[in-house]
C-alpha cells in the first residue's frame, strides 16, 4: 500500500489529538488525546520502518528495524508517564473532587 | 558514561536508604557523598581514566563540552544540596525519595549531554521530565502544588507528543535516527524533514520555556515547592538548552539559513516577554520565574549564532546563571514572605546573607566584574560574530537594561527600606556556601578564561 495513506492517517490522528488537548476541559480526556498523539507517532514510525526496509533490504537485511525499536521505547515511556500522570490526577481529585482543568486558574492572580 | 551509570545506581541507593533510616541528616549525608563521587568520577572520566567502558555503538558520545557541562551541573547540584538540602524536609515526609528523583534527573542530564541519536534525546528528556512532574507535586496537601504538577504534566507530555511526531517525520525522510546521518546531506529541505524540524523546534522551545511556548513556566515555578523550583529553574533548564543546541548544531547546522529567522524571532519574543512581564510582578518567586524566561532568551543566542563562541558562552552561562539563581533561591526559601517587602531591612538584620544575595542579583543583572556580565558578553559577541542578527544584539542589550530594574528592586528593599524580615534559622554551612557562591561569581567574572580553558585542554 502507498506510504502516503499512512502519513495522512497518522497526521489525522495527531491533529485530532492536538485539537482535543487544546479544546477539552476534562483532565482525563486531555490525557487520552495526548496518548492519541503518541500513538499517531507510533503508527507513522512503524509505517516508515516498513518503507525503509523495502528500500534497503537488498543491501542490508535489517534495514528499517530501528523504527520499530523506537516504538517499543515510546510504549514503555508512555506507560511510565501514564502512571505518574494518573497519580497526579488522583491527587488533584482528592483535594478538589473534580478533574476539570477550569479549576486550574488559582495560580493566575 | 560513568557518571550516567553511577547516578542511576545512586538513585536506587537513595531509595533504599529511606527504608533503613529516617534521619534527615543521614540521608542528606548519603546524597552529598553520592554527588561528590559523581563529580570525582566525571572528572576522572574527563581525564581519560574511565572506571567502566561500555560500547554504546555511537548512541552516546561524550566530548569535552559534555564533560565540562556535566562538571558544572554536578558542581552546582552539590552546592544546591548543601544550601537547600535541609529545606526539603519541610516539603514532605519522603526526603530520601526526593533525593532519589534528583539523582534520576541527573542520569537524564548525562544522557542529554551526550546523545548522538534521536532515541537517546527522547529518553533523556523523558528521564528528566517524569521525576520533575513528581517533584512539582510533592507538596501533596497544597492545592497550588497540585495544580502546578497537573499543568506541568499536561504541557510536558503534549510537547513530548510534538517531539515524537517530529522524530517520526525526520525518520521518514532520512531513514535513520543518528544525528550525523540526518546532518549529512540535509542540503535540500523536503516537506517531511522541514515539518519534523519545526515540530522539534517547537517541542524543545516548550522544554526550555522559550516564548511563545513559555506560558506554563510562571505558574509551574510559582506553584512548585520553592526548593524544587530552584533546581528546575537552573540545572534542568540549562540541560534543556544543551540538548537543544547539540541537536540543532549536529543535525541541522548545515541548513541554518533556513531556520535561523525562526530561532531569532523566538529569541526576541522570549527576551521581550520575559523582561517586560518580570517588571510587573509582586512576588519575588514569580519574578524569578519570569527572570528565568528572560535568561533563557539570552541562552537562545547560542542557538541563533551556532558557532564556537556560542557553545563556550552556553557553558559559561550555565555556570553563571545556575550559581547566582541557586543563591537567590536559597535565601528566598529562608524567608517567610515571598513579596518584595519580605526583603525589607535584610541588610541590617543579616548583613552576610544580604551581601551574598546582592552579588548574585548583580550577576543576574549582568553588572561588570560578575560572572553574569561575562556570560552575556559571550552570548552577544557570538551573535555579532555570526553577523546576520545584529538587530537581535541591540534588542538583547536593551532587555538587559530592563532587567536591571527588577533585580535592583530587591537590592533596594534589602538596603534602603526598613523592616523586620522573618528569616528562618540559618546554619554555618549555609553561610559558608553562600560566601563560596559569591566568591565564585566574582572570580569567574574577573577570570572568565579559568572556566573556558578547560574546553581546550587535551589529555
Amino acid at each position: 500500500m502507498n506510504i502516503e495513506y499512512y502519513i495522512y492517517l497518522a497526521l489525522a490522528l495527531f491533529s485530532i489529538g492536538v485539537v482535543g488537548v487544546l479544546t477539552r476541559r476534562n483532565a482525563i480526556i486531555i490525557f487520552m488525546c495526548i496518548e492519541l498523539m503518541l500513538n499517531a507517532a507510533n503508527l507513522l514510525l512503524v509505517a516508515f520502518s516498513k518503507m525503509h526496509h523495502g528500500i534497503g533490504a537488498a543491501t542490508n537485511p535489517t534495514a528499517g528495524i530501528d523504527g520499530q525499536l523506537f516504538v517499543f521505547f515510546i510504549m514503555v515511556v508512555a506507560a511510565a508517564e501514564v502512571s505518574v500522570g494518573l497519580a497526579i490526577i488522583v491527587m488533584m481529585y482528592r483535594n478538589i473532587h473534580s478533574v476539570d482543568i477550569n479549576f486550574l486558574n488559582r495560580l493566575k492572580h | 558514561m560513568n557518571a550516567l551509570i553511577l547516578s542511576a545506581i545512586w538513585g536506587v541507593v537513595m531509595m533504599f536508604s529511606g527504608i533503613f533510616t529516617k534521619s534527615g541528616a543521614a540521608i542528606r549525608g548519603i546524597a552529598i557523598t553520592g554527588l561528590a563521587l559523581l563529580l570525582v568520577v566525571n572528572v576522572l572520566d574527563f581525564q581519560g581514566t574511565a572506571l567502566v567502558d561500555i560500547n554504546t555503538r555511537g548512541m552516546l558520545v561524550y566530548n569535552t563540552f559534555s564533560y565540562m557541562f556535566l562538571n558544572i551541573v554536578f558542581g552546582a547540584t552539590l552546592l544546591y544540596f548543601f544550601l537547600s538540602g535541609s529545606d526539603m524536609e519541610r516539603v514532605g515526609l519522603h526526603l530520601a525519595e526526593y533525593f532519589a528523583l534528583i539523582f534520576f534527573i541527573l542520569a537524564g542530564i548525562s544522557i542529554v549531554a551526550s546523545f548522538q541519536t534521536l532515541l537517546m534525546l527522547f529518553l533523556g528528556i523523558e528521564i528528566i521530565s517524569i521525576p520533575l512532574y513528581i517533584l512539582t507535586g510533592s507538596d501533596k496537601r497544597n492545592l497550588k502544588s497540585n495544580e502546578a504538577a497537573l499543568k506541568y504534566f499536561l504541557m510536558g507530555s503534549f510537547s513530548t507528543g510534538l517531539m515524537l511526531m517530529g522524530i517520526a517525520l525526520i525518520y521518514g525522510s532520512k531513514g535513520s535516527f543518528s544525528l550525523e546521518t540526518i546532518g549529512a546531506g540535509t542540503g535540500v529541505i523536503t516537506p517531511l524533514l522541514g515539518g519534523g524540524m519545526l515540530l522539534l523546534l517547537a517541542s524543545m522551545s516548550f522544554k526550555v520555556s522559550a516564548a511563545p511556548f513559555h506560558f506554563w513556566t510562571p505558574d509551574v515555578y510559582d506553584g512548585a515547592p520553592t526548593v524544587f523550583t530552584s533546581f528546575m529553574a537552573t540545572i534542568v533548564k540549562v540541560a534543556g538548552f544543551f540538548a537543544f543546541i547539540r541537536l540543532f548544531e549536529t543535525s541541522f547546522g548545515s541548513v541554518q539559513a533556513q531556520w535561523q529567522l525562526f530561532a531569532a524571532i523566538i529569541t526576541a519574543a522570549t527576551l521581550l516577554i520575559g523582561n517586560i512581564t518580570a517588571v510587573f510582578q509582586q512576588s519575588v518567586k514569580r519574578m524569578l520565574a519570569y527572570s528565568s524566561i528572560a535568561q533563557a532568551g539570552f541562552m537562545m543566542f547560542a542557538l541563533v549564532s551556532l558557532n564556537g563562541k556560542g557553545s563556550e558562552g552556553l557553558i559559561y552561562y550555565a555556570a553563571a546563571y545556575s550559581l547566582a539563581t541557586i543563591g537567590v533561591f536559597a535565601v528566598l526559601i529562608k524567608l517567610n514572605d515571598y513579596t518584595f517587602e519580605g526583603f525589607n531591612g535584610l541588610g541590617k538584620s543579616h548583613p552576610l546573607l544580604a551581601a551574598t544575595v546582592t552579588i548574585c542579583l548583580l550577576s543576574l543583572a549582568g553588572i561588570p566584574a560578575t560572572a553574569g556580565f561575562m556570560a552575556k558578553f559571550y552570548m552577544l559577541s557570538a551573535a555579532v560574530e555570526n553577523g546576520k542578527v545584529i538587530w537581535l544584539v541591540i534588542l538583547g542589550v536593551l532587555c538587559a537594561a530592563i532587567s536591571v530594574y527588577y533585580y535592583f528592586r530587591v537590592i533596594q528593599a534589602i538596603y534602603f527600606k526598613d523592616g523586620e524580615p522573618q528569616v528562618a534559622e540559618v546554619s554555618t554551612t549555609f553561610k559558608v556556601v553562600m560566601v563560596l557562591i559569591a566568591v565564585l561569581v566574582v572570580y569567574f567574572g574577573i577570570f572568565p578564561q579559568r572556566l573556558t580553558d578547560f574546553l581546550y585542554m587535551v589529555y
